[in-house]
């Protein structure tokens, strides 16, 4: 029985997926089903695959400075379609000073360089078992 | 082998001094090995073959199989080009930094290109809203070409661009601009990427199938080989496969194979192996384990001669030399204590050297989290100064050559990359081996097993899994500003009105029939659409319609 569905995602036309899909293989070797987007997907391609393939979690990755507006239009679109319950959580060049923005968003973690891996886990699991009905949800920041 | 008389020496020595040591304080681990998890013994000896096979192994500089280098006096004739790869925002903006970097020492140029530029879309594009000007500069049409090259003496500086997909568009408006200057094309020199093999297997900026990509990257031979003679055709690309995770084994083969894709594409179009592989150039990273480094410069130095000769009959010594260009390792930088960088680039750079490199890109110490500053940059273009003119590395042909260590690791490297690529041939060569997924699986298991042994702390990583600090103080960041989209944009449309409609029409007419014959060479029509003010996305445009897009197979 997996822990849970989750879809590694690379936004925009970045073309660097070493990271994208090192979390994707750790995930899988923890435990959970994880789709991998593949790079370049818009906004629009990820949030429907999403909702396709009905997973709790998106995992965006992003190195080539366009966080800001991508990461914000993925939540944007969860939302006009009313699946803003599937959380979404970000990695990549993030400098830190866009982190709180990123977060008020509604972007429930950011992993920066340098991230162990056990972090990473720990965070999605504790996500995945907040999700529960009624629940807000918590949100976090690892670098 | 070892001789005799040495190997009865080293077992006295092993049963003597050494046991005694290893009795007393054994070794740290039981099993050592280099970055790429190349096994490492305690000690190596001289081999027979070093001085009986000398002259066929090693040789000398500037000859067959130029191991120990391409020129025969090396850096003792002229230095390394130090050419920092730059560019951000506005072709303004970025001119400024390419100024300052040539007043600073640095002896050519390097362009780095927004996405939107390397996927061949306009920078007004929907798909772009976010990406403009942030990884590189943004250029649209000749006239964002005609201000980033202002002032910058096009006969005098060579300049290296970034641009693999659409290479051939901006290697026309690099020759346009000259041309406008009245610098002739005979004159220009410097490279252009144009390696699209390599953004299937790992940098994942490509527009068109890679058949169709490969015939531009045929014709750049062809045209550059009767019109543009001094340039680089193309930059056979190993950095970004290894950024990926590849180790210097799998960087040196794929790199190889690559190459031998290329070389076999233009000869199929009718091309001599002669008329165009002196053209040919390489692109690699250094990391920091430092002699795996310099011996894979060399072991890919003596395999691609060795190609070149026996594989594809190449006569001229200039077809089988490796010229290659150096870029310090981006993925070896940590945002954790960012002046630690400094020391890895240091490492690095001093590899790349004693690795015998024609050119050379230093990173700064803050690009784990953004582009440099010009602050950071000076240092980093200091940091080869400093290796040029203090080192004294620089002084003699091939320092670390005879190395005993070195040697084995050379031998070690060019074997294991002839593995590969005879598996690759065995597969149908590079085109299948990437299609069927073999190549990327290669690197995700190479990127994954070296992230597994940071996590288990098998390898350390300074500052990032030991030696941490508990306060990381901010430090300020190069930032992209979002209105340079608007800005671009805004110039772009300006650009529309004012240029011939009807030119731009007939041109890219004209590039719509060569592109649907396989025998016209595309570079005469797309100078024209350049000339005509046409943008990259119309021009990539035209040759969407007809060659396709390529999709990425899933895995």
């Amino acid at each position: 029985m997996p822990k849970g569905r989750i879809l590694i995602a690379k936004p925009g036309l970045d073309g660097h997926d070493r990271g994208a899909k090192y979390v994707a293989h750790l995930l899988r070797d923890a435990g959970y089903e994880v789709i991998y987007t593949g790079i370049r997907r818009s906004p629009e391609e990820i949030v429907s695959a999403a909702i396709q393939e009905d997973v709790q979690l998106i995992g965006l990755s992003l190195l080539s400075g366009a966080h800001n507006f991508l990461f914000e239009r993925v939540l944007s679109l969860l939302a006009q379609q009313g699946a803003d319950d599937i959380m979404v959580i970000g990695g990549g060049t993030i400098p830190a000073k866009d982190v709180p923005r990123l977060q008020s968003l509604g972007v429930r973690a950011i992993f920066t360089p340098g991230t162990s891996a056990d972090s990473i886990l720990r965070t999605v699991s504790r996500l995945l078992e907040e999700r529960s009905p009624g629940d807000g949800g918590g949100r976090d920041v690892t670098t | 082998m070892i001789p005799e008389h040495i190997k009865k020496a080293a077992k006295v020595w092993s049963e003597g001094s050494l046991k005694q040591a290893t009795s007393r304080s054994p070794e740290r681990s039981e099993r050592f090995e280099t970055a790429s998890g190349q096994a490492v013994e305690r000690l190596y000896l001289p081999e027979e073959d070093q001085v009986a096979g000398y002259v066929e192994k090693l040789g000398f500089p500037g000859e067959y199989p130029f191991t120990r280098g391409i020129h025969p006096t090396m850096y003792r004739g002229r230095l390394w080009t130090m050419r920092q790869y730059a560019g951000f925002s506005t072709a303004e903006e970025s001119n400024r930094r390419y100024r300052y970097l040539l007043d600073q020492g640095s002896t050519g140029l390097s362009v780095a290109f927004d996405l939107p530029t390397q996927i061949g879309l306009d920078s007004d594009d929907e798909r772009c809203v976010g990406e403009v000007g942030k990884v590189g500069v943004a250029i649209d049409t000749l006239d964002d070409i005609e201000k980033l090259f202002e002032g910058i003496p096009l006969d005098q500086v060579s300049t290296s661009m970034t641009i693999n997909a659409p290479a051939a568009i901006l290697l026309a408006m690099y020759i346009a601009v000259a041309e406008k200057r009245g610098v002739m094309r005979e004159k220009l020199s410097g490279t252009i990427q144009n390696d699209v093999l390599k953004e299937y297997i790992a940098r994942g900026s490509y527009i068109f199938p890679p058949q169709p990509s490969l015939r531009i990257v045929s014709d750049i031979f062809a045209f550059c080989s009767r019109e543009v003679p001094r340039w680089n055709t193309i930059s056979i690309s190993g950095y970004h496969i290894r950024e990926a995770g590849a180790t210097a084994v799998q960087e040196v083969a794929f790199t190889l194979a690559n190459a031998i894709a290329y070389i076999e594409t233009a000869l199929a179009a009718g091309l001599s192996i002669d008329q165009f592989a002196p053209r040919l150039t390489f692109f690699f990273a250094a990391h920091t384990d430092l002699f795996e480094e310099v011996a894979k410069f060399r072991a890919a130095r003596r395999l691609y001669a060795r190609f070149m000769k026996e594989r594809f009959g190449a006569k001229d010594p200039r077809s089988m030399m490796l010229r290659f260009h150096t870029q310090t390792g981006g993925v070896t930088l940590t945002a954790q204590q960012p002046d630690n960088n400094v020391v890895r680039v240091t490492l690095q750079a001093l590899a790349a050297v004693l690795g015998g490199t024609q050119s050379l890109h230093t990173n700064s110490k803050d690009e784990a989290l953004a582009l440099p500053t010009e602050e950071a940059v000076t240092v980093a273009l200091r940091t080869q100064q400093i290796i040029a003119h203090e080192s004294g590395v620089t002084n003699t042909v091939d320092p670390l050559g005879g190395s005993y260590f070195l040697e084995h690791l050379t031998d070690q490297i060019e074997e294991g990359a002839v593995r590969y690529i005879r598996e690759i041939d065995d597969l149908g060569g590079v085109v299948k081996a990437i299609e069927c997924g073999y190549i990327q699986r290669e690197i995700e298991e190479s990127a994954y097993a070296y992230g597994r042994s940071v996590e288990e702390k098998r390898r350390i990583v300074v500052g990032v899994n030991e030696f941490r600090s508990d306060a990381e103080p901010e430090i300020e960041l190069f930032e992209v500003p979002e209105e340079v989209r608007a800005r671009q944009v805004e110039r772009l449309e300006s650009v529309r009105k004012r240029r011939d409609k009807r030119a731009v029409i007939k041109a890219l007419d004209e590039l719509r029939q060569a592109a649907n014959d396989p025998r016209t060479n595309l570079m005469p029509p797309i100078l024209k659409a350049v000339h005509a003010y046409a943008s990259i996305g119309e021009i990539c445009g035209v040759l969407r319609e007809v060659f396709g897009e390529y999709q990425e197979m899933r895995q």
